[in-house]
């Protein structure tokens, strides 16, 4: 069947007629929607009159249109009435009558700029007083939990071992190999032009022992372990894991975020070990290759110029970067509210943030060691 | 006696309040229900009696402990002594149904595996699991069955005090009557008291022994389905035509 759906309007005397013609559904009611509005119901009349004799089907919107044109008669004291042959048109129309609200529009109130501004300014801050909280509290139940052993979760902690860091020493094992060669070729081409072939070595030594190698373990960590723990716990906490936990006496911290907090310190020292030896092979397979230095010739020379203290240096980063990502991410997965979306920011947060504590961890680091000549 | 004593509770998220002055007794042996139309704050006042929740004002005393002026050693010593039931069930999904019911027993015991395996087999019998299912792990499992493990897990301790967040929800009628007799069981057996959220009109019917309709934030009546029934307000009328 091919209707044409289409309103006439008849001005008489005083009336309005609307007649209208065919079927009316939410896909044909644009024009009529325009025809409607720019409809003046002016005092000159006092009747609106629609006539829905001729319509074979209408919906709710369709209705909904009906009953603003009923409004608006009823406001300037207009009769509006409708004939039709179909009661239940008419029982549509005055559901939608009662059913309709104007004003109501659902769409969020835009914040203005300032006051915007403002709000994230606040926000912002509190999480530095949030993040500290946090941390307050990590400190409280490591003294409230380790001053008994039997108080640690061993077999968390064995657990977290082998979940996130065991199955990470290959990528970081690979990654600081690259970067041992990276660095090595390009000073290589440097030192060759000034025939100071031997002093890749000191080089080599001195930046990844004390820098490169923490930051690259420490970057991949927090990319790696970070995100896991975030979505983890956000996830635990979506499915109300965490709370079933809480009403059965399971604290949290102590099931979840210590134990990875101290895996998280112990491990983190074991992977820049080995990325300090992987990135010291790429650069010594380099030294070789680019510069023609033997390895015992390498060797000899990084235990002549590189001290020991050096290595230290780059430890002890370690279990303040673990700290830090570790913290930083469980906070972010705590942080998560009870819907999906927030999942994926707060996993984005946890490595952003992680990634840029631990740059401030080093920079401090390294205005603390030049200041104490180390 | 009264296990539970709610008085002039207040609770407000940011501006919006939700229990505005609510009082309630809940006595020892009953099967307590809340009601009422959603969104009225029957899922936070179960999880304020928990203490997953902090209210605004007022005060809420649980087994005797005031729960907000709670030291940490009571408040661990009183989560052993309740079951909680969540609405989804919030089995831990990186263990199997058996580990999820075993897990209370292997931390708060010194029982041998042996013992625990036992337990574990008698409370999956107990509500309606088959003992096939116990080495499954939640994601393998369906919805009504995840209720029925969590209800497993809830009674591993044999609490005293059962939470039940719409136990019937999402389970087919068979299991949904199951349950109630299950209830009733319980409640006779080892005179378990139970507050649970319903919205299950043949579950009200069977298991309530009492119930208070939350409405316009406070408590609108309290009493049996009876007294219930006698008073008149939209959502009693409504939602209790069919029994009216
Ligand atoms: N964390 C929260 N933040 C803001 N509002 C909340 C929060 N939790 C619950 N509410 C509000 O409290 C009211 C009661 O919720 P709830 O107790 O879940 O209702 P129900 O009775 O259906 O279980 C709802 O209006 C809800 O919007
Ligand atoms: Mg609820």
């Amino acid at each position: 069947m091919n209707v044409t759906s289409n309103l006439e309007i008849l001005k008489t005397k005083d009336a309005i007629e609307l007649i209208f013609k065919g079927s009316f559904d939410v896909f044909n009611i644009s024009t009529i929607e325009k025809q409607l509005s720019s409809l003046r119901l002016t005092n000159e009349c006092n009747n609106i009159i629609v006539d829905l004799r001729s319509v074979e089907s209408i919906d709710t919107s369709f209705a909904l249109l009906l009953s603003d044109c009923k409004k608006r008669a009823i406001s300037s004291s207009l009769k509006f009435e409708i004939l039709s042959n179909d009661e239940t048109f008419k029982d549509v129309v005055e559901l939608t009558y009662r059913n309709s609200h104007i004003k109501s529009s659902f769409e969020i109130e835009k914040i203005p700029f300032f006051e915007n501004l403002g709000r994230q300014t606040i926000k912002n801050i509190s999480f530095l007083r949030e993040i500290s909280l946090f941390i307050g509290t990590i400190f409280v139940h490591m003294f409230y939990y380790l001053n008994s052993y039997k108080n640690l979760r061993i077999k968390e902690i064995f657990f977290e071992i082998n979940e996130s860091i065991f199955k990470a020493i290959g990528i970081i094992a690979l990654t600081s190999f690259l970067i041992g060669v990276v660095v090595a070729y390009q000073s290589a081409v440097q030192l060759k032009q000034y025939g100071a072939n031997i002093f890749i070595v000191d080089m080599l030594g001195l930046s990844l022992l004390r820098e490169l190698s923490p930051m690259i373990t420490a970057i991949i960590v927090a990319g790696r372990s970070g995100s896991a723990y975030a979505a983890q716990i956000g996830v635990m906490k979506i499915t109300q894991e965490l709370d079933a936990m809480r009403t059965m006496g399971f604290d949290p911290y102590a099931f979840l975020v210590l134990p990875r907090i101290i895996t998280l310190m112990i491990m983190m020292t074991v992977l820049i070990f080995v990325s300090d030896i992987m990135s010291l092979l790429g650069g010594m397979l380099i030294a070789k290759i680019e510069l023609g230095i033997e390895y015992s010739l390498f060797i000899d020379r990084f235990r002549e110029a590189i001290d020991v203290r050096h290595f230290f240096v780059g430890m002890l980063k370690a279990p303040f970067f673990g700290f830090a990502i570790a913290s930083i991410s469980l906070y972010q997965g705590l942080q998560v509210k009870n819907d999906t979306q927030s999942i994926g920011i707060n996993t984005t947060r946890s490595v952003v943030q992680s990634i840029f504590i631990v740059i401030i961890i080093d920079a401090l680091f390294s205005i603390l060691f030049t200041s104490l000549g180390i | 006696m009264a296990l539970i004593e709610v008085k002039d509770l207040i609770t407000s998220f940011d501006s919006k309040v939700v229990h505005n002055g609510l009082n309630l007794e809940i006595n020892e042996g009953e099967i307590y229900g809340l009601l009422g139309p959603s969104g009225c704050g029957k899922s936070t006042l179960m999880r304020e009696m928990v203490m997953l929740e902090e209210y605004t004002s007022g005060s809420i005393k649980v087994l005797g402990y005031e729960i907000n002026a709670i030291r940490s050693k009571e408040a661990q010593k009183l989560r052993k002594k309740w079951g909680v039931l969540f609405q989804f069930g919030a089995l831990f999904t990186s263990l199997s149904v058996s580990e999820n019911i075993a897990l209370p027993l292997k931390e708060y015991t010194d029982l041998s595996s042996k013992i625990i395996d036992e337990i574990v087999s008698f409370k999956l019998s107990l509500v309606g699991l088959k003992q096939s299912d116990a080495h499954l792990y939640p994601s393998q499992i369906s919805g009504g069955m995840n209720k029925k493990a969590a209800l497993a897990r809830a009674l591993a301790l044999d609490p005293k005090l059962l939470f039940l967040d719409e136990p019937t929800s999402g389970l087919d009628p068979i299991s949904a009557r199951e349950f109630d007799d299950l209830i009733l069981k319980l409640k006779d057996m080892f005179n378990l008291t139970i507050v649970m959220v319903t919205h299950d009109l043949t579950s009200i019917n069977n298991t309530l022994d009492k119930m208070a309709i939350i409405d316009n934030k406070k408590i609108a009546v309290q009493g049996d389905l009876n007294s219930v029934l006698n008073t008149s307000s939209p959502f009693i009328d409504t939602f209790f035509k069919a029994l009216k």
